[in-house]
């Protein structure tokens, strides 16, 4: 246990050293200027158009759905975010050190193979959660401020999120025990583009009836559910005339099911095993 | 009979169609220094890594401290210094020790405490706060060797551990393998330094194309195993025939006389002879085999390509 949690802090310490953090960071407030510059000029424009016309009531829903639009759009391009960032860690840590070789005087430690991707687990979670509070965290402050709005299901949507970048850190982590680290990045975005083009043909298809579109979308999301998570997490903040009025590019048309969302995490915990027994067979 | 420190059954390793380790047999007792010899791609990396845990063997069997290879508590009792140490870089020494000794499950007190004494010992007090990323190779060498005695090792691996150190880092590393003896701790060395092994070790193991070919005792080594020159005018080709019974291989050229004796004790006996043969005799001087001479007549002049 307690090597678990000096390897955790060994991952936070070196994403930090190595200005992961910081690049996140910059990068994450710059995101987060521009989004919120961009907000305010959508809203004021849009407020002023329907002040011209209609009701209290009328101005009151165009509000609402526009701050939800606004958030869902800031929320998507968050995910993308911390996709990328779940992917970049997991890529070349356990690659890049046996590369190196300094894997090579920790594992001849009292330490079990497994502990050691454990203990690196643990620290990326540590991180993307900490990288998820912020840019989400500042997305949803940022329509708040403008617009008294918050969206309904918050923490289940956003929880589904960061579940979405553990999931492909942890693909990542897998790929990289047993891959170098460009190979891994290519199949961990592989992957992600698969279902994300699954995700859309599916949405495509429910939209205008055709069942083979929505099969394939399913199987997609089986293969990787990943654009799935997102597209629950949308199913769960958006409004509701929103989800009943059709595509929206951020939200989503067809909710995929509570099971989906249990099937992503044994998906998880089966790549993370697959992880472990990888790295446990590796030659160093 | 103590336990011994290491102890390989045919040990082997196979990577897709060839054969890294043979068939690897050895044994290394405890407080024993120990010399692992042998050309470029003979397998001395790959069999120490076997007996690291890092590689998993195709079949045979080892032992460290008397536990089966890969046994955690007995990483504890082991110490490793990697050859081509990269290490966390983004760390300071003393963070990088601190890292080291805490998955060692080191206490606190006695971390610190070992910490100092070891940057002290080889010469990094100075920059126990700089970035590892800011340390030249020998300053990294020098920390990982630190690194591999924390725990106070009953056995310590070291790949090329002089491998980028200038002289005064070479004393130094013969000198802490000397103390580490004294202390009683096994070292297992492995080093392309001839000179090196030779003056550290007590035994050493040749090895090519990943099987032990032959074992010697450093101590018979100088015992027995002398060359002589000498340097003498007046020698008639009897004289030096007679020479035969005290050595072999006698080679003349030029009033220079050179043989191998069988023991040493013979010097003065052959002095006594050559002066009843009236030879004026100029210098007997002993010359021990080199290492670098036996690894070359073991392994062959190709290197055991």
């Amino acid at each position: 246990m307690k090597s678990i949690s000096v390897l955790a802090r060994m991952t936070f310490q070196e994403a930090i050293r190595r200005r992961i953090v910081l690049t996140g960071l910059v990068l994450g407030i710059l995101f987060l200027i521009l989004f919120s510059i961009g907000a305010y000029l959508i809203s004021t424009e849009i407020q002023r158009e329907t002040f011209a016309e209609g009701g209290a009531a009328y101005q009151n829903i165009m509000r609402t759905e526009m701050s939800n639009f606004l958030l869902m759009a800031g929320l998507y391009a968050v995910t993308f975010l911390s996709v990328a960032m779940g992917a970049l860690l997991g890529a070349d840590t356990l690659a890049g050190e046996i590369n190196s070789g300094s894997i090579q005087t920790i594992l001849t430690k009292p330490v079990r193979r497994s502990d050691v991707v454990f203990g690196k687990w643990l620290g990326f979670a540590g991180l993307l959660g900490l990288y998820a509070i912020l840019m989400s965290g500042g997305v949803i402050l940022i329509v708040f401020l403008q617009s008294d709005y918050i969206p309904r299901n918050m923490l289940t949507g956003l929880s589904l999120i960061y579940l979405e970048s553990l999931l492909v850190m942890t693909i990542s982590l897998a790929g990289s025990s047993a891959m170098p680290a460009l190979a891994t990045g290519g199949m961990v975005f592989g992957l992600y583009g698969l279902a994300f083009l699954g995700g859309w043909i599916e949405q495509i298809g429910t939209l205008a009836s055709i069942p083979a579109a929505v099969q394939i979308g399913i199987v997609s999301s089986l293969i990787v559910p990943t654009e799935a998570l997102w597209r629950r997490a949308a199913f769960e903040m958006q409004t509701p005339l929103a989800s009943s009025l059709g595509m929206s590019p951020f939200g989503a048309f067809s909710a995929p099911s509570l099971l989906m969302v249990l099937y992503a995490i044994l998906y998880l915990v089966v790549v993370f095993a697959i992880a472990v027994s990888t790295f446990n067979r590796r030659d160093i | 009979m103590s336990i011994p420190a290491i102890k390989t059954e045919e040990l082997r390793k196979v990577f897709g169609d060839r054969a890294a380790v043979k068939g690897l047999t050895l044994q290394v007792e405890q407080g024993e220094v120990f010399g692992f010899l042998g050309p470029n791609g003979a397998g001395k990396t790959t069999s120490m890594k076997m007996l690291l845990g890092l590689v998993a063997p195709t079949s045979g069997s080892a032992s460290l401290l008397g536990a089966p290879i890969g046994d955690l508590p007995t990483r504890a009792r082991v110490g490793f210094l990697p050859e081509h140490f990269r290490f966390q870089d983004w760390l300071t020494a003393r963070e990088f020790l601190l890292l080291h000794g805490q998955l060692l499950g080191m206490d606190a007190r006695d971390l610190q405490t070992r910490r100092e004494e070891l940057l002290e010992r080889v010469g990094l007090s100075p920059f126990g706060n700089k970035l590892l990323r800011t340390f030249s190779k020998g300053m990294l060498q020098r920390v990982g060797l630190a690194q591999a005695l924390l725990n106070r090792p009953a056995l310590v691996f070291l790949d090329e551990p002089t491998s980028g150190l200038d002289p005064v880092g070479r004393r130094l590393v013969r000198d802490i393998i000397r103390e580490l003896k004294e202390g009683g701790t096994c070292v297992f060395l492995n080093s392309h330094l001839l000179s090196e092994i030779e003056v550290t070790c007590d035994r050493v193991a040749f090895i090519s194309h990943g099987e032990v070919i032959r074992t010697i005792e450093m101590e018979s080594l100088e015992r027995n195993m002398s060359r002589v020159t000498i340097r003498a005018s007046g020698l008639t080709p009897e004289a030096i025939h007679g020479l035969a019974r005290w050595g072999e291989n006698i080679q003349s050229n030029d009033g220079q006389l050179v043989m191998t004796l069988q023991q040493e004790q013979a010097l003065p006996e052959i002095t006594r002879y050559l002066v009843a043969q009236n030879a004026e005799v100029y210098a007997i001087t002993p010359n021990r085999i080199s290492l670098e001479e036996i690894f070359i007549e073991t392994v062959g002049e190709d290197g055991g390509l």
